[in-house]
């Protein structure tokens, strides 16, 4: 085989099927802030959503921070500047309230989600789904003795508008407008997402679920996720995306705040799979208070550039943090992902595992943060990052940055790059594997330490979603 | 030469960069060469604390006020600081500066010299060997975020060396050099140029001291090695400048083909010492061996850049730094590897290890890779943290009070770096220089 051929080969040997998520629905909406970025839309957004004076204010001031602060890239890639905010449509939607039943959700829309599969899985497994239809969520349930015990699950107007008692106090405080460029972005056109409240003591044993959905082309999808875990309540929340691939870039900017009060627990699960033109630039951290534990469990497959590093502040003595980090970027795609972890307390610990898996021409990306101020004592930081390269031009970098003071702290910081070594794949093939059911198995084995933590269903799709299809030689 | 040492200004000033130029008539390429990093020097901005390539670092405290270029020392002060100057007994050359001037002009064995080996001053080579002073001399930018300060350095150079090794002579007692500062405010700006051709093997060992510890001084060096095919270089550096130096080191480091080089860097002096530390390896087979080690005291600033750079395949780098923080001081270790898309079957790695003795200090870590071909072995590790309580326990069970206890594991510590050196003597110079740093406060 000549060389063209050969790689060509390759290319398409571990192309993964992410035809699933990709067909999309004529767009009629209701509501349409229109083309590009101002004032106006802004005060649309706010008129449509009848949002009190304050929430108002919030996005103005936001959208000038937005407007004042520069790309970064003086560290980050330079694709940023392919993103033209005057071409993107920052509101759309088909309505105002989201049904509560599956029979009142419009038919195309209803269609997009059975084909994903989300009612399947409530039946199965969920205590709770929400479902993002670009702009606004167009379903939403819990279960009724979720209801019962005073568990909250709403999105972010009706959490403002009906509980500002409990959201208005966290909104915004864990990532402030001014954090970054796109966090401001957000706060300013914010619109769709989860608030969550779990009241003290409330053990949610099921997950609660949402799905995004982006179906519209040159559309900027800016969801707000803000959930509270009252004293002593535990609870899981899984998201999952998906757009239609469309021609042109296509934006997804969240902010996620999670709020982690004494001894509770949070962990939330992201499953990233946007066709690759969108360019999901995401804000998460959580606070963990005295015994607190936050959890992030984050797999990025698909996108063209995603930016997300997600981050605990551990506020609380003996306050855990952990995230487990998968990412798999292919051609044309850049996962420049990570995780942040600031210790604010005494005897606080953090574990930040992520694997990253190049495939083709993609880039993956490793960046952390690890800070011990000087008033801190026994505090304790793991990191792990290892880089799977599969193709001779496969791109892997790492920069952490690690700050440690204080007394009785200890970081330990580790990472390697490899490939999967010709030896174990003529191994498993001598035993009667085909090349590619080698490389998809060596592949799996690679991160299966950390698929094992996702719920069952999702490692089940994760390890369908990673399945590489190997027919050609291996590089 | 009298002129321009009596002419002693600012450092900022033009005059003091253009009386310079008196020295060297003949030899414009030279001139020419200072006169670019002066422009260069005024064209560039101090860095920010913004700045991706400054980051952890104070650039607040960065300041290049108030510091002249010395005149030369006097007959009463030169004697003594030549007679603390004999660290190694056995020498091929030895070579000293005080305030940036060339003091003791080193003379080799008429062996060394019949085989082509040379030694010589700066200034002297630039006379005696201008071609390959062209060839070799301040080749590579500054990549690592210190362009401003090694353009001073080229503004004011004039002082360091040249050794040359031609090719397939081995000298196996190491080179010296020790550069001085005395005068108070004194800028000097050491230049290092070491040249191993194909098959050439040489030994260097460079002390850069103050005769006061508390002077004022601000030091600029800058390095460019480069090892010929086969070629075997050693390198040890020690920075013990006083307390009150702002220093900076530029190296640039060239590996061809199966070329073996090692360096080991020594800081122990300095208020704030910055080290940049750019290898690139561009044959195939080398292999590269980088070293650091510090006792970082009071509110001392260690400032350490490094990149490996892969340009060929089938080579290998190590790198290992380890820093013991006292006190309020402060580390950072900022490491990059890079490997080119085709240099496959690279075996890299890098490892930072930080023990801080003191809950005020800081260390800061950024080991970073950037991996463009998937045929590697690369990987990088940073710790920070106490000595092993276990330990400690040991030997404080047998009487060993707290700070003895600490003081020696943390010399244990220090000790798979120094064991690194290739010469005895320069190693338990270097250990009993750290062991005073532990009882100054």
């Amino acid at each position: 085989m000549s060389e063209i051929e050969d790689s060509q080969a390759q290319r398409e040997a571990i192309e993964i099927d992410r035809t699933k998520g990709d067909f999309k629905y004529e767009e009629n909406y209701a509501f349409d802030a229109g083309i590009g970025l101002s004032e106006k839309v802004i005060n649309y957004i706010a008129d449509v959503k009848g949002e009190e004076p304050w929430v108002r204010e919030f996005r103005l001031k936001a959208l000038k921070t937005f407007t004042d602060l520069p790309m970064p890239t003086h560290w980050a890639t330079e694709d940023l500047k392919n993103i033209n905010f005057d071409e993107i449509r920052y509101y759309l939607s088909k309505g105002q309230k989201a049904s509560r039943t599956w029979e009142e959700v419009p038919d195309d829309v209803k269609e997009t989600f059975e084909r994903l599969g989300i009612p399947e899985a409530e039946r199965k497994f969920l205590a709770g789904v929400e479902a993002q239809f670009d702009s606004e969520a167009v379903y939403s349930r819990m279960k009724d003795e979720m209801a019962k015990l005073g568990v909250i699950f709403c999105g972010p107007t009706e959490g403002l508008r009906d509980h500002p008692e409990i959201f208005r106090k966290w909104f915004g405080k864990v990532i402030p407008i001014g954090d970054n460029k796109f966090a401001a972005l957000n706060s300013a056109v914010f619109s769709g997402g989860s608030f969550i409240y779990v009241p003290k003591g409330v053990k949610v044993a099921q997950p609660l679920q949402a799905y995004f959905r982006i179906n519209a082309e040159n559309f900027g999808q800016f969801e707000r996720t803000l959930i509270i875990a009252d004293e002593g309540s535990e609870v899981t929340y899984m998201e999952g995306c998906t757009a239609p691939k469309f021609e042109t870039a296509t934006l997804h900017s969240a902010v996620v705040e999670l709020v982690a009060l004494k001894g509770a627990k949070i962990q939330y699960i992201t499953v990233q799979n946007w066709s690759a033109n969108v360019f999901n630039l995401v804000t998460k951290r959580g606070v963990a208070e005295e015994d607190a534990e936050v959890r992030w469990i984050d797999c990025n497959i698909g996108s063209r550039l995603t930016m997300k590093y997600p981050g605990v502040v551990l506020r609380g003595k003996r306050a855990r943090g952990e995230v487990l980090s998968i990412a798999l970027a292919n051609d044309g795609q850049h996962q420049d992902t990570g995780a942040k972890m600031i210790h604010a307390a005494d005897e606080t610990t953090s574990n930040i595992i992520a694997k990253s898996i190049s495939v083709g021409a993609g880039r993956s990306t490793y960046r952390g943060l690890v800070h011990m101020p000087k008033t801190l004592k026994s505090c304790k930081n793991n990191t792990e990052c290892d880089a799977l390269l599969i193709n001779e031009h496969s791109r892997t970098d790492t920069y952490p940055a690690i700050s440690v003071r204080g007394q009785k702290n200890s970081v330990q910081h580790e990472a390697s790059v490899s490939k999967v070594s010709a030896e174990q794949i003529f191994y498993m093939m001598q035993r009667g594997l085909t090349e590619g059911e080698a490389m998809s198995l060596a592949v799996n084995g690679f991160v299966n330490d950390l698929v094992k933590e996702f719920p069952m269903e999702y490692s089940v799709e994760l390890k369908r979603l990673i399945e590489l299809q190997m027919e050609g030689s291996v590089g | 030469m009298t002129t321009l040492s009596t002419s002693a200004g600012n450092i900022l000033e033009q005059a003091t960069q253009k009386s310079l130029t008196q020295s060297l008539v003949g030899h414009d390429w030279f001139v020419k060469l200072r006169q670019q990093g002066w422009k260069k020097f005024n064209s560039l901005p101090l860095p920010k604390r913004d700045d991706e390539k400054w980051r952890f670092s104070d650039t607040r405290s960065l300041n290049l006020d108030h510091y002249h270029l010395p005149a030369i020392p006097s007959d009463e002060s030169v004697s003594p600081l030549i007679a603390q100057s004999q660290f190694i007994s056995k020498v091929s050359g030895l070579i000293i500066h005080i305030d940036g001037h060339c003091v003791l002009r080193p003379s080799i064995s008429p062996e060394l010299a019949a085989q082509g080996v040379k030694f010589e001053s700066l200034e002297d080579g630039i006379k005696h060997h201008p071609s390959i002073i062209k060839e070799f001399l301040l080749k590579h930018e500054a990549i690592l975020g210190g362009s401003k300060f090694l353009a001073l350095h080229q503004a004011y150079l004039k002082s360091g060396y040249l050794l040359h090794v031609p090719k397939g002579v081995e000298v196996n007692d190491p080179f010296v050099s020790v550069n001085w500062t005395l005068t108070e405010g004194a800028a000097v700006f050491p230049h290092a140029l070491i040249i191993a051709e194909d098959r050439a093997k040489l030994s260097i060992h460079e002390y850069n001291l103050s005769a006061k510890p508390n002077q004022r001084a601000l030091a600029i060096s800058a390095a460019d090695l480069y090892a010929g095919k086969g070629a075997n270089i050693s390198r040890f550096s020690v920075q013990g400048w006083s307390n009150e130096t702002q220093s900076f080191e530029i190296a640039n480091t060239c590996g061809d083909k199966d070329s073996q080089i090692s360096s080991v860097n020594a800081a122990l002096g300095s208020r704030r010492a910055r080290l940049e530390n750019t290898v690139r390896i561009d044959g195939s087979g080398a292999d590269v061996r980088l070293y650091g080690i510090s006792v970082a005291n009071g509110e001392q600033e260690f400032d350490q850049r490094t990149l490996q750079i892969h340009q060929a395949g089938q080579a290998k780098s190590d790198l290992l730094f380890k820093n013991v923080l006292l006190n309020k001081s402060r580390t950072i270790f900022s490491g990059l590897i890079k490997v080119a898309p085709d240099a496959q079957q690279t075996d890299a790695y890098q490892t930072n290890r930080n023990l801080l003795l003191s809950p005020e200090a800081e260390a800061d870590s950024m080991p970073g890779l950037e991996i463009e071909a998937n045929d590697v072995k690369c990987s990088h590790g940073a710790t920070t943290g106490q000595v092993n309580p276990e330990e400690l326990f040991y030997l404080l069970a047998r009487g060993i009070p707290l700070p003895v206890a600490q003081e020696l594991l943390a010399e244990g510590f220090l000790e798979e770096v120094l064991s690194k050196v290739d010469n005895e003597e320069s190693a338990a110079i270097v250990r009993e220089m750290f062991r005073q740093k532990f009882h100054q406060s």
